[in-house]
């Protein structure tokens, strides 16, 4: 356990950590590194080392991942009040919360029902032409029934609807926090529709 | 009149401005030609000598290089643009129409547009080009693996800057395309395995919270979108294509050289 042969004026080289302490490195500052380690004990000690490493950079790596999610949304509210059954007409495609809200409000003869604006195709804006009575959707041209169901073009679903309900006031009360899709049989449910 | 002027230049190449500047002679000896590339900073990164087989645009079509070029004057042009684009909903829009009508030239927007056109096809051409010479064989397959991750990024840039405008192309672009986010498997939550994911019937990934949500900063295309888009197109992702394209350059060096005979 000699040193290399060191010139004569220089400095002394560091200590290999199995050198028994002739330093200042004598064990008290490093206690369990220094003084009497053998090959064993010092990988060890640096698989704690790298451990603790690991460990710290994932923390921070979680915390990063964390931080991307916002807590704060600003977007407009996802359920609104809708106004008064009686202000809806039987046959009339209502737009007045299309573009701030995303929901077209439907009176056909037996209920009144929200339909989402958003095409199932690829999730576009569909237009309602009333003179045609059907929605189209500018993006790529499909089309659908007022009731929602698509009968031309690419897309695979009829439109969703979202829930809607008499509340207390006795304002319709939309949520669209739940959607309700045809295809799954969902348009039995009654939070899908307003009895009118 | 020829020895006076040599004289000028003998007295400004021993001035203590110029040699703190260079620190080697004229690059009329081998020596000083190594010397202007080893002690330069940006010019180190370039090997001192070529073969002529490197520079033959008949086998390298110097599509690697055009690719890097375009690079850098994106960098540059989008730098500029950034004086005047504002990432918000109320200004974005209409920055974009005042670079073209009250900035100065009015063409910056258009050079960096047409330059990441550009830069698109010359990276589709170098990897063409690549895979035509069979550069991509060993030792090279690390190299060919860090260029499809940075024609991934290339790709990346596109999408991201194509939001900044926010007009209607680009909006309904990017709700397209980043409606397929919600398709990941048990990270998305339309994706398969979502459905599996939840305590009781509460779906513990759903729409605020899946990859889409954190990639769009909101459950749909809004102003958290565009700020995102916006940081990750100017500072995230160059940061990682510029280190990764300096590994690429380093191990072509190290393969043996551009374009080199087999």
């Amino acid at each position: 356990m000699t040193d290399t042969q060191q010139p004569s004026g220089s400095a002394p080289v560091a200590p290999s950590p199995t050198r028994r302490a002739e330093s200042i490195l004598d064990g008290s500052g490093l206690a369990g590194v220094r003084d009497e380690t053998d090959r064993r004990g010092f990988l060890s000690w640096l698989a704690i080392g790298w451990i603790a490493f690991a460990a710290g950079f994932g923390a921070l790596g979680s915390i990063a991942i964390r931080f991307l999610f916002p807590n704060v949304l600003f977007e407009p509210p996802s359920s609104f009040k809708a106004g008064f059954p009686s202000e809806y007409t039987v046959g009339v495609v209502d737009e007045r919360f299309k573009s701030k809200y995303g929901v077209w409000l439907v009176r056909d003869d037996a209920s009144i029902y929200a339909l989402s604006t958003v095409c199932t195709h690829l999730g576009c804006t569909p237009n309602w032409l009333g003179a045609e009575q059907k929605f189209k959707c500018p993006c790529h041209g499909s089309g659908f029934y007022i009731t929602g169901i698509n009968f031309e073009g690419p897309a695979p679903r009829p439109l969703e609807r979202h829930k809607i309900v008499l509340g207390d006031d006795g304002q319709l009360l939309v949520d669209k926090n739940f959607k309700y899709q045809f295809e799954k049989g969902q348009w039995v449910n009654p939070d899908s529709f307003v009895s009118a | 009149m020829a020895s006076k002027w040599q004289r000028i230049q003998k007295s400004i190449a021993r001035s203590q401005l110029w040699t703190s500047f260079f620190r080697h002679g004229y690059p009329d000896t081998d020596r000083n030609r190594v010397l202007v590339i080893m002690s330069n900073v940006l010019l180190h990164l370039h090997p001192v000598k070529v073969r002529k087989s490197g520079v033959k645009m008949k086998y390298t079509w110097c599509a690697g290089g055009l690719s890097f070029f375009l690079f850098l004057l994106e960098t540059i042009t989008g730098l500029l643009l950034m004086f005047y684009y504002r990432p918000t909903i109320e200004y974005a829009f209409v920055d974009i129409i005042d670079l073209r009508e009250q900035v100065p030239l009015g063409i910056m927007r258009e050079l960096h547009r047409w330059g990441a056109h550009a830069m698109v096809i010359a990276v589709w051409l170098h990897m063409f080009r690549v895979f035509m010479t069979g550069s991509y064989k060993p030792p090279r397959e690390f190299n060919w693996n860090i260029g499809v991750i940075l024609l991934v990024l290339t790709l990346l840039l596109s999408f991201t800057g194509y939001l900044l405008p926010w007009d209607q192309l680009a909006i309904w672009a990017i709700t397209v395309g980043s409606n397929m986010a919600r398709a990941t498997p048990f990270l998305g939550h339309e994706g398969p395995g979502a459905a599996l994911l939840r305590v009781g019937d509460v779906n513990l990934v759903h729409i605020g919270d899946d990859v889409r949500f954190a990639l769009l900063g909101g459950r749909f295309v809004g102003a958290g979108t565009l700020l995102r888009f916006y940081v990750l197109h100017c500072v995230a992702i160059p940061l990682i294509a510029g280190v990764l394209m300096a590994i690429h350059f380093w191990r072509v060096r190290k393969d043996g050289g551009i374009s080199g005979p087999l």
